[in-house]
């Protein structure tokens, strides 16, 4: 670097201060003694406290981290297989069709989303008589419909990126497609699966404008019982949650990176003996 | 000879699973060849399952609402009412059919929420662009092992949650928020700024919780870029600038195009920002879908509003497609 990079750097201490100041403003002030959340009162672990004794939130959160994994896992199967069907075989009737419903929902405004999966439901259950009422499995569905679609861009970017050689080895040696599949593809794309798995559950988890629209009565998510206190003001308790959250998501983000760089040193460790094993 | 790494990383799982495909092969190859008499391949199997899925859960539901925005508004029932109102009579659909896309079109807070929301989502792109651009630069042109941190740094903030993440900007811009407490403790104001409840909370929002769609493909676009290019450019005595202009930019077209699309498009249909950050005046065409359906419980109007974003939206939406279409037919060659 001939040049002292002095803009460069300026440009990323303002900008990463523009991404994080507002989370850290939440994690300061949820430790803060005052109800009035911006004037500072001393410390204080009482909306801790306030938080693990609110019944509506403690229930809406098992309810939402219930829907999360049942839809992540759903997710990834539907999502694998639709990246699967795009990224291997080929061109087959209806495969830009195909292509595009994966894509779509992943810019379509949610508010669009939610209303027509919405009228969905409705109209089946005046013909068919199910969904009855709409609650927990009518959010699963829809968050389903989202969520398996940022699986399988992630799948298929995944396959697009390996050799297909590995595969066509075990097809001449005479394995079958579905344990060609089981045997091989499976482990080698499990880390794409996991990130999904992730990104589903995520997503399911802080989804508030679909799940309103398919909800029911009763069946109230962690996002939607947040809005409706928010929408009040602002109050010291979602600070104290926000605070769980940011900690939960850090521990697992670090928790992941470490995975992937000893995984990716072990990989390597691999090639390169197998590089001299062939020398 | 050599194992390939990837299977020798895969080989624990493997083993496990050869003993479940023991058990599991007999029974499956029974089906197999059943199914195979109705002419139900594996292959076809795969394709089908979340084919159907989507057919059913995404496009069906399309051809619902344009069905419904197209039936009878008038009847104040509970809302399941009109939705099978046109059934029956058929002509009688066919007559009111238009009225709803005409009461969109002569009342007009329904024109200015349409163009509130283009000038909305346009302003914050920009905005995105201005400070995406110069970051995804910066990430792209330090060293190679800062560089997949500074990454993580970008999108961690995408892991927690957006509603939240949106509230804390409550708390910043109100009267007696951060800014305003700091702005009067250093004496540049006496009264607070009003912030709150403005358009200006809205763009700091929408800014703020798109800013990683923005960075990511074009950081994607400028670390793939060829950097002797601009030393060939400095070399025959072309200032930096100059270079940035006539190579740089030209060449990140692509990934300026995909960012911009990618916050644009759900920027136009976003609800929570202006829901929480926005006051009573900001008009926005899907906080006026969530009102039209939950308060005035409207369904055909809600529908036919949702018909006219997508309709808004159709053309930046093939864009994104041709464009991410192009970019990975570029990556293959």
């Amino acid at each position: 670097m001939r040049r002292p990079p002095f803009f460069r750097v300026s440009v990323l201490v303002f900008g990463f201060a523009f991404l994080y100041v507002p989370i850290l403003s939440l994690v300061v002030y949820s430790f803060n003694e005052s109800r009035l959340v911006t004037v500072w009162g001393g410390f204080s672990t009482k909306w801790y406290g306030a938080l693990l004794r609110n019944e509506q939130v403690l229930n809406a959160a098992w309810l939402s981290l219930k829907i999360a994994a049942v839809n992540a896992t759903g997710a990834v199967i539907l999502g694998t297989l639709a990246g699967l069907a795009l990224a291997r075989f080929g061109r087959f009737r209806g495969r830009t069709l195909l292509s595009g419903m994966t894509t779509a929902p992943l810019v379509m405004p949610e508010v669009i989303t939610g209303l027509s999966l919405l009228l969905l439901f409705v109209v089946l259950e005046q013909i068919v008589g199910w969904p009855q009422g709409r609650g927990v499995t009518t959010i699963t569905i829809a968050h389903m419909t989202l969520t398996m679609a940022y699986v399988s861009v992630i799948v298929q970017s995944r396959l697009a990126s390996l050799d297909e050689s590995l595969e066509e080895a075990a097809m001449d040696l005479g394995a079958r497609p579905w344990k060609v599949f089981f045997v091989i593809t499976l482990p080698i794309i499990a880390p794409a699966l996991i990130s999904g798995w992730l990104l589903a559950f995520t997503i399911s988890l802080d989804d508030l404008v679909i799940a309103s629209f398919v909800a029911g009565p009763g069946s109230s998510t962690l996002p939607m019982v947040v809005f409706s206190k928010v929408r009040l003001g602002v109050s010291p308790d979602i600070n104290a949650l926000a605070t769980i959250m940011v900690l939960l998501v850090t521990i697992g983000v670090i928790i992941a990176g470490i995975l992937m760089a000893r995984q990716e040193k072990a990989r390597q460790r691999d090639v390169q003996m197998a590089l001299a094993a062939n020398q | 000879m050599s194992i390939p790494a990837e299977v020798q990383f895969g080989s624990r799982v493997r083993g496990s699973l050869q003993l479940f495909l023991r058990f599991l092969m007999p029974p499956a190859r029974w089906t197999q060849s059943r199914l195979k008499r109705w002419g139900i391949t594996g292959r076809v199997l795969v394709v089908s399952v979340p084919y159907l899925w989507l057919l059913f859960f995404f496009l069906v539901p399309f051809v619902i609402v344009l069905k419904i925005a197209f039936s009878e508004t008038q009847i104040a029932m509970p809302p399941y009412q009109p939705v099978f109102h046109w059934v029956d009579d058929r002509i009688l659909q066919i007559k009111l059919n238009m009225a709803n896309f005409a009461f969109l079109w002569r009342d007009d807070l329904y024109w200015k929420a349409y163009l509130n929301s283009i000038k909305i989502a346009g302003v914050s792109t920009l905005l995105c662009l201005l400070i995406g651009y110069p970051m995804a630069y910066a990430i792209a042109r330090v060293r190679r092992e800062s560089r997949n941190v500074l990454l993580m740094m970008v999108i961690l903030p995408f892991w927690t949650s957006f509603l939240l993440r949106v509230y804390a900007w409550i708390g910043i811009l109100k009267n007696n928020g951060l800014v305003n407490n700091f702005l009067m403790w250093l004496g540049v104001i006496d009264r607070p700024i009003v912030m709150l409840q403005t358009d200006f909370a809205v763009y700091i929002g929408i800014v703020y919780s798109y800013l990683p769609f923005m960075i990511l493909p074009l950081y994607a676009n400028l670390e793939k870029m060829d950097v002797t290019l601009l030393e060939a450019a400095e070399d025959l005595g072309c200032r930096p600038w100059k270079a940035f202009l006539t190579i740089t930019l030209p060449l990140s077209m692509p990934g300026i195009v995909a960012g911009s699309m990618l916050v644009f498009i759900p920027a136009v249909g976003e609800f929570v920002i202006p829901a929480l950050l926005g006051g009573p005046q900001t008009l926005m065409i899907g906080k006026v879908l969530w009102t039209e359906f939950f308060n005035n419980r409207d369904w055909p109007v809600a529908s036919a509003v949702a018909i006219a974003l997508l309709l808004l939206l159709v053309v930046p939406i093939m864009y994104l497609q041709r464009s991410q279409a192009q970019q990975s037919a570029g990556e293959r060659t």
